[in-house]
């Protein structure tokens, strides 16, 4: 495939993600990492699990936890996922204009999600004064539940980043699959998070 | 060395530019070679001075913090530094060209790798200048890791979370490599067995590294941000960096030998002149020990209080492994069976390793017997077993794949004779040191110890010991030579120096920086040697001759790389001023920023024109 095929293509192909090597090879490997990915939330869930009764003398999840926020949470992000099924959607639609605005929306509910977590953390540290340091238990909720707020922050940089990169100029078979990867990763922070949501929070006042 | 002779006339510094930014698998395998084999050298001096120190008892050749230095150091760097960047040396080297690839599927992140565990290595060892290296054991149990006071153990947090990076995306690089990029006719059941391996331990990369990750995150977060995991007193519980090391460390040990028995596989097949016996068993069995070697990690843990139930089912599972091992073993034995065996270099490792390597298998089933174990734990026994497993199975590999395909990755035999002399020295050394230990471990003596008192019957034993490590030494030295010798003085070897059956051996030496100017159609297992027995002396091109696509050099890998390494040293010594928290914001910048150009600037790679393919068939 030579350079203009590529970058110009004459006709989209149906699946462009996987339309030349480096996207197959893309698409394979970040797949990999995504099991990699979840060995390491595995290892996180599990010290919280081992922790999670460790208060050295502060308050509990149940006392802490409010379900309405989280649920606000829950649902912002589960709706960023959808939003970015309908860009890959428009992906294989060749509909550049509303891939892009999809993704943009993806982008503006998950920076909404990470507002109600910056001011559930603010809360839990000025009135309870539940912090990293204060407890096991407090370790473990802040390295699980700020793992995962990582990995949206370093999500929304880089769909962010694809977004402005590629306005000028339209969809071809090289940013295609990076598109494409960039939306399976931003599912599967929502996979975790519903996970979180189980585990850490249902889980802690029910 | 080709590679290297072949840029004598370029200056020296366009040379080092080359390799630092080089995507070329070959030339990454030699770098990987060269850096793992300097720490190879290094922790075997660690070695010595821990033999010397025991060479008698109540000696006080080094102080018992340094001894703690030295066993730490010694075990992290042989592990994670040396064995483990040797094997990647070889997939470097060897799987592109025995799967028909002109290249490996991510050529970026292979150099990202590549660097990643550079400056792990580099970060690991700084702790010797700075007030003492890491001194928990290479197992760094806690609490003792998280009190253990200095920047030694931080070193060892950072240093194998950078080079831990560096291994994950070594370990998805290949596994699609080995997907994705195999020429026609390449079948899954007609890969060569060192690919097959190396595929399979390459998984077990992926799922075991992230627990490692997790468990150094845990361990950094506690020593520099003073968070309570591992601290009892604020609730916290040491156990769970057990079972973390544990999870990523015995899928480790598996790590480290099953690209080995691929290696042997390989070995004596060629060298019997027979295809190996039991190829589809094979496969099988190494797919079987990666399953069950994820069940198996608290047989480490028999000790610790898990209870009886617990210790039963981990004892029984890890037995279980013993028998796809014995698979392995008989499939080897089979192979020779009536097979023309050529004694060369590697095939004499190939036969030391057989032996040696049962005798550690049986030990280890011998320890997975959790009620025995309470004797065993945390003596000289353990320290025999998995010697046994560790040197008997991956260093007498490595050392034969390094005979093996020294010709495929520099263009120069080394020197049998020289050779056979490094395996006899190396393999009577190595029993030498390591059969008296299996009797010390059970006459008493504990590992990690810094002296032991005279007349408790361990004095013979621990001078017999360390005679042996001395001639394992003189062993290496040999190999040393035999390499500068025939570096200097040794003939450029040409094409297929061993009459080989794998493609890697279609391949001309030295290769073309694209491998195949034609991409092979394979037409069978061992498909040079199909080609062989048809009267053909080639491949047969699976395409017409085309331009061919290849990857640009890139130098973001190594600034990426020295990112992380700033960063690092910001994580380490925030504690002591706030202001040094500018070298994290730094280096994740210069970091972060590489990332980012890597993901905003198309790179196409280029290609070299089917014209210019034909002028060089030509020449
Ligand atoms: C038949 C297969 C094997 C069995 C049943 C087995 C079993 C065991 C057991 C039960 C222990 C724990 C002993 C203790 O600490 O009390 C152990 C330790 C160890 N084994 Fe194996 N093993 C096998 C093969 C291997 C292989 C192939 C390797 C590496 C290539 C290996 C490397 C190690 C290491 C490094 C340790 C000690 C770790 C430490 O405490 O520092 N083993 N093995
Ligand atoms: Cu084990």
């Amino acid at each position: 495939m030579t350079e203009q095929d590529i970058m110009n293509p004459k006709k989209m192909p149906l699946q462009p993600e996987k339309a030349t090597l480096e996207g197959k090879n893309k698409f394979l490997g970040f797949w990999f990492f995504l099991g990699g990915e979840a060995v390491l939330f595995a290892s996180l869930f599990g010290t919280y699990l081992a922790l999670n009764g460790s208060l050295n003398g502060g308050k509990s999840a149940e006392e802490m936890f409010g379900l309405p926020l989280v649920f606000i949470m829950t649902m912002l992000l589960l709706t960023s996922s959808l939003t970015s099924v309908y860009a890959m959607h428009h992906l294989r639609n060749n509909d550049f204009k509303r891939l892009q605005l999809w993704m943009s929306i993806t982008v503006i509910l998950g920076l909404g999600f990470l507002a109600c977590e910056i001011y559930e953390f603010y809360h839990y540290i000025t009135d309870y004064g539940f912090t990293f340091r204060s407890s096991a238990f407090g370790s473990a909720f802040y390295t699980l539940v700020g793992f995962h707020g990582g990995h949206v922050v370093f999500g929304l940089a880089w769909i962010t980043a694809l977004i402005v990169r590629n306005a000028k100029r339209g969809l071809n078979l090289y940013n295609a699959p990076k598109y494409y990867i960039a939306s399976l990763y931003w599912h599967f922070i929502d996979v975790v998070w519903v996970f979180i949501f189980t585990v850490v929070y249902l889980m802690g006042v029910l | 060395m080709s590679t290297l002779a072949a840029s004598n006339k370029r200056s020296f510094w366009s040379v080092v530019w080359d390799y630092i930014t080089t995507v070329d698998h070959k030339k990454i395998g030699v770098l990987y070679l060269i850096a793992g084999g300097f720490f190879f050298l290094l922790g075997g001096l660690e070695a010595l001075a821990i033999r010397w120190q025991l060479v008698k008892p109540m000696n006080d050749f080094v102080s018992a913090g340094f001894y703690n230095e030295l066993i730490t150091m010694h075990g992290t760097t042989m592990i994670f530094l040396a064995a483990m960047p040797l094997i990647f040396a070889f997939m470097n080297a060897v799987i592109p060209l025995q799967i028909g690839a002109r290249d490996v599927a991510f050529p970026f992140l292979n150099s990202l790798g590549l660097w990643l565990f550079v400056f792990g290595g580099i970060m690991l060892n700084v702790g010797w200048f700075t007030g003492g290296a890491a001194d928990a054991g290479w197992t760094a149990y806690t609490p003792l890791s998280t009190i253990s006071p200095g920047e030694g153990m931080d070193y060892y947090v950072i240093g194998l979370q950078i080079s831990g990076a560096g291994t994950l995306m070594a370990g998805i690089n290949f596994l699609v490599t080995i997907i994705n990029m195999r020429a026609p006719g390449m079948t899954y059941m007609r890969l060569p067995l060192f690919t097959w391996t190396s595929f399979v331990a390459s998984a077990l990369i992926l799922f075991a590294f992230p627990a490692l990750t997790v468990g150094l995150f845990l361990m950094m977060f506690d020593r520099m941000f003073d968070s309570a995991f591992f601290d009892p007193a604020m609730g916290g519980n040491s156990i769970i960096w057990q079972h973390l090391f544990w999870i990523f460390g015995h899928p480790e040990v598996y790590i480290l030998i099953l690209p080995i028995f691929g290696v042997f596989s390989e070995v004596v097949s060629t060298f019997s002149r027979k295809r190996l016996f039991g190829y589809s068993a094979m496969v099988f069995a190494t797919v079987l020990i990666a399953f069950l070697g994820f069940m198996v990690w608290a047989h480490h843990m028999f000790t610790v209080g898990m209870g009886a139930a617990a210790n039963a089912i981990f004892a029984v599972a890890t037995m279980t492994i013993a028998v796809p091992t014995g698979i392995k073993i008989f499939n080897w034995l089979f192979t020779m069976w009536r097979g023309s065996i050529q004694i060369t270099t590697p095939m004499l490792y190939a036969l030391g390793f057989i032996p040696t390597f049962t005798i550690g298998g049986m030990t280890g089933v011998m320890l997975a017997a959790a009620t025995a174990d309470y004797q065993y734990h945390d003596s000289y026994f353990v320290i025999a077993h998995f010697h046994y497993v560790i040197i008997g199975g991956t260093v007498f590999g490595l050392l034969a794949a390094t005979h093996y395909w020294w010709p495929r990755m520099f263009n120069r035999m080394l020197d049998e004779r020289l050779g056979k002399i490094t395996f006899w020295i190396f393999f009577v050394g190595f029993h030498l040191t390591f059969m008296i230990q299996h009797f010390l471990g059970l006459w008493g003596m504990p590992r990690r110890y810094w002296v032991y008192l005279p007349d408790q019957g361990l004095d013979l034993g621990n001078a017999i010991s360390t005679a042996g490590a001395f001639l394992m030494a003189i062993a290496v030295l040999i190999l040393l030579y035999n390499i500068i010798k025939t570096a200097i003085k040794g003939e450029p070897c040409g094409d297929d120096p061993w009459d080989g059956r794998t493609l890697e051996w279609a391949v001309p030496i030295p290769a073309p920086h694209y491998n195949f100017k034609q991409v092979p159609l394979v037409r069978g297992l061992d498909p040079l040697w199909v080609e062989k027995m048809d009267g053909r002396k080639e491949m047969t091109p699976s395409e017409p001759l085309d331009d061919i696509h290849m990857p640009n050099n890139t130098v973001l890998p190594f600034v990426m790389t020295i990112g992380f390494f700033i960063a690092g040293f910001g994580f380490i010594y925030q504690k002591y001023d706030n202001a040094l928290n500018a070298l994290i914001f730094v280096g994740m910048g210069i970091a972060l920023g590489a990332m980012l150009v890597r993901s905003l600037k198309d790179d196409l790679g280029y290609h070299i024109p089917k014209k210019e393919l034909e002028k060089e068939a030509r020449k």
